[in-house]
């Protein structure tokens, strides 16, 4: 049975996308550290930060626009460079702890500092990025080294001024939350409220308190009293955009939960429990693999959220709770190598998925350096794929086909040819324009829409 | 970080890409070629099979498949807790159909020494983990699942027989199931397996077995390469990853049951001291 691309002709789409910088070493120079393991906007988009494999975080700003040239639009050019977290050992366990960023999630900006969280396995920190661009000038007691000045040359008093220097951009550790999570921490989610935030490991959830390092609550523990009856884990959490008091978490079954935090202080008890009941059609031993949610996102809006398991991102409607809304296949002609993929572990790779500015477009990442942008408006999809020899800058992209059997069109790419360690597992939306991030590998490209900047 | 090396992303022929002419066949076949039989090529195998095999067959290799990716979980210091739950999900999956459909049976009291001594060394074997068998201890599989979840509360699971009969079980089936299918064939291709598993807890170099956890993990995120202090070239399956560990000394024979347990005492001793 041949399978047709979803969401009718192929390659139409209301955005242009073109490459608009890539960022990493061509692809023989790969390091396993320089593997980038998230990317994320932060809320004004105008700076972007990138974790990696190597515990290194990687911020870019975006330069202001340029009037004169409105197509030229403001490059993302790094901005600072840190080392967040060292691979360490624990010693009770004999287990290393990796130091890859799992996360980055940045906090509204309150003053004219930055900060943003990083989490790897284990510990979360709290980063302030600030700039020094003006330096003191003419102290009284201590001269241009800074050495203390003899005092009987000192004759006069004078004013310290500031002068003018080079930016320095520095990044300092404010916080670490560590000790909080015995199993792997695989989100954190800043609250509306500023205050606090959540992280959350296989098993368990807890709230911290932004400037509290040596205390969290628990919040949701969904580990059995006897370890011989899990059967399920938490993949993903986030809290909700706009209430503070609700967050929702996935589970490797399929399954979302909403909780409230003023009903009880533990929320083991959902408020809310969003399943879609199992198609007997396609039921086989992988199913529950498939279904479970690689990751979850709240619209803008506050009103839907975005799942992504093995094979489909589907929008989940918070007032509905007995299936999504809206389902869009990623790579259905997977359905039937699921035996391979099971066998080379590529049934368990964790995809994210994202928004759009305007919640009307969703994006997600596929293999082959593919990603998937589709339209909820007008029920079109596109494949774009993500690399340097089919993105030249500033050239429209060309949209990719995958043809399974049947007709097989001019660079149109069998299943049996996808290259499956090339996988678009971290992608960001900008939060009001057309500008995507997507990691490559080590490479970062960014794309944005030549035509239109706006949302639509 | 300095670089380790050339790029793990090198696609692998046999595991990245799927260019199979017909699933089924392959993921059997393939399982077939790598896991049992390392020497014939793949030409070879798909001029020569045309029969599709039988979804018991299938089932079963799905199950050993995840029993091993289970062990091998258990091996990794650092196991990936949700890629765990879910094979040892699909295990159970796996089981419950079995016994529903009644191919789930007990030994029965008539079979040979042999053969119940062969069942029980190779249950063992796959099920334990290092730990379990350090301790010397006959933990079936799901104690030993419970031991690789449990985080740092380093306590004993407990041994329930239940699971104990519903691992070994398939073991002891494989005579039963394929003396319907394909006997002869069958029963070596398995206890090649089993021997070449065996062969790699062999090894008696100090790395090998830190070398055995390193290679056999086939999620570019659970790749440690600060432990290992290498980096895999290719993506293999966890068989691929099997076979190349014989070394040249250690020769793939049938080994007879009664060195087997010889070997178990052997095996118990590396692990203990690695």
């Amino acid at each position: 049975m041949s399978h047709k691309q979803a969401g009718g002709p192929a390659g139409e789409s209301a955005a242009d996308w073109c490459l608009y910088q890539l960022n990493g070493a061509a692809e023989f120079e790969v390091s396993e550290a320089d593997i980038i393991s998230t990317v994320e906007f932060n809320h004004t988009g105008e700076l972007l930060a990138t974790g990696d494999k190597g515990g290194r975080v990687v911020i870019f700003q975006r330069e202001p626009e340029s009037k004169n040239e409105p197509y030229n639009q403001g490059e993302y050019n790094v901005y600072s460079t840190f080392q967040s977290h060292e691979p360490e050992f624990d010693y009770l366990k004999s287990l290393e702890i990796e130091e890859k960023i799992n996360k980055i999630k940045w906090l509204p900006q309150q003053n004219a500092a930055h900060s943003l969280l990083s989490t790897n396995d284990k510990t979360i920190k709290l980063w302030k990025i600030t700039e020094r661009d003006k330096r003191p000038e003419g102290y009284n007691l201590k001269d241009e080294e800074g050495k203390l000045k003899d005092l009987s040359t000192v004759t006069s008093l004078q004013v310290p001024v500031l002068k003018p220097m080079d930016l320095m951009v520095e990044v300092t550790p404010r916080r670490i939350f560590a000790n909080g999570h015995t199993y792997h921490v695989n989100s954190i989610s800043v609250n509306s409220d500023c205050e606090t935030y959540m992280s959350a490991d296989d098993l368990r959830i807890n709230l911290w308190h932004l400037a509290i390092t040596d205390r969290s609550f628990n919040i949701v523990d969904i580990k059995p009293a006897n370890m011989e009856d899990l059967t399920e884990v938490i993949t993903a959490s986030e809290f909700h955009p706009h209430h503070c008091n609700l967050f929702v978490y996935s589970s490797s079954k399929g399954s979302l939960r909403l909780c409230d935090m003023r009903a009880s202080a533990l929320c083991d008890k959902h408020s809310k429990l969003y399943e879609e009941p199992e198609d007997p059609s396609n039921r086989s031993f992988f199913s529950e693999i498939i279904s479970s949610v690689s990751d979850v996102k709240f619209s803008h809006s506050g009103r839907y959220m975005l799942t992504r398991d093995y094979l489909t991102v589907k929008v989940w409607d918070l007032n509905m709770e007995t299936k999504p809304v809206e389902t869009y296949q990623v790579h259905d002609y997977l359905r039937s190598k699921l035996c391979s993929l099971y066998e080379n572990d590529c049934i368990f790779d964790k995809f994210e998925c994202a928004w759009n500015g305007s919640d009307s477009v969703i994006m997600t990442g596929a293999y082959n350096n593919f990603f998937r942008m589709f339209d909820r408006n007008t029920k079109r999809d596109v494949t774009l794929e993500a690399s340097r020899e089919s993105s030249k800058p500033r050239a429209i992209l060309k949209p990719r086909r995958v043809c399974v059997g049947g007709k097989r069109r001019k660079d149109d790419i069998s299943v049996d040819s996808l290259d499956f360690t090339k996988k678009i597992l971290h992608t960001a939306w900008h939060p009001t324009e057309n500008i995507i991030a997507i990691a490559a590998t080590n490479n970062l490209y960014i794309f944005q829409d030549k035509v239109n900047s706006e949302m639509h | 970080m300095p670089s380790l090396g050339p790029s793990p992303y090198v696609p692998d022929p046999c595991c990245t890409t799927l260019a199979f002419y017909n699933l089924d066949t392959m993921f059997v076949r393939g399982l077939k070629r790598k896991c049992f039989d390392g020497e014939e090529d793949v030409e070879g195998t798909l001029a020569g099979i045309k029969a599709i095999p039988s979804y018991n067959l299938q089932r079963q290799s799905l199950l050993d498949m995840s029993l091993v990716k289970l062990q091998l979980c258990h091996m990794l210091v650092e196991p990936n807790l949700c890629r765990s739950v879910l094979i040892a999900n699909t295990v159970r999956q796996i089981q419950e159909e079995m016994t529903q459909d009644g191919t789930w049976q007990m030994i029965s009291t008539q079979s040979t020494g042999q053969t119940s001594l062969d069942r029980l060394v190779s249950t063992d074997i796959l099920c334990r983990s290092s730990r379990e068998q350090a301790e010397g201890k006959h933990v079936p599989g799901y104690g030993t699942l419970s031991k690789d979840f449990e985080g740092d509360e380093g306590q004993d699971s407990s041994e329930t027989m239940s699971t104990a009969s519903s691992v070994q079980a398939p073991r002891n089936l494989q005579g039963n199931v394929w003396e319907m299918e394909n006997p002869q064939e069958n029963k070596g291709n398995f206890q090649k397996s089993l021997d070449q598993i065996f062969e790699t807890l062999e090894n008696k170099s100090p790395n090998s077995v830190e070398d055995l956890f390193s290679e056999v993990d086939n999620s570019y995120y659970d790749l440690d390469t600060m432990l290992t202090g290498m980096m895999s070239n290719t993506k293999m399956g966890h068989c691929d990853g099997l076979e190349t560990f014989s070394s040249p000394t250690n020769t793939a024979s049938n080994s007879n049951c009664k060195s087997d347990l010889n070997e178990l005492d052997h095996i118990v001793e590396i692990l203990v001291e690695s």
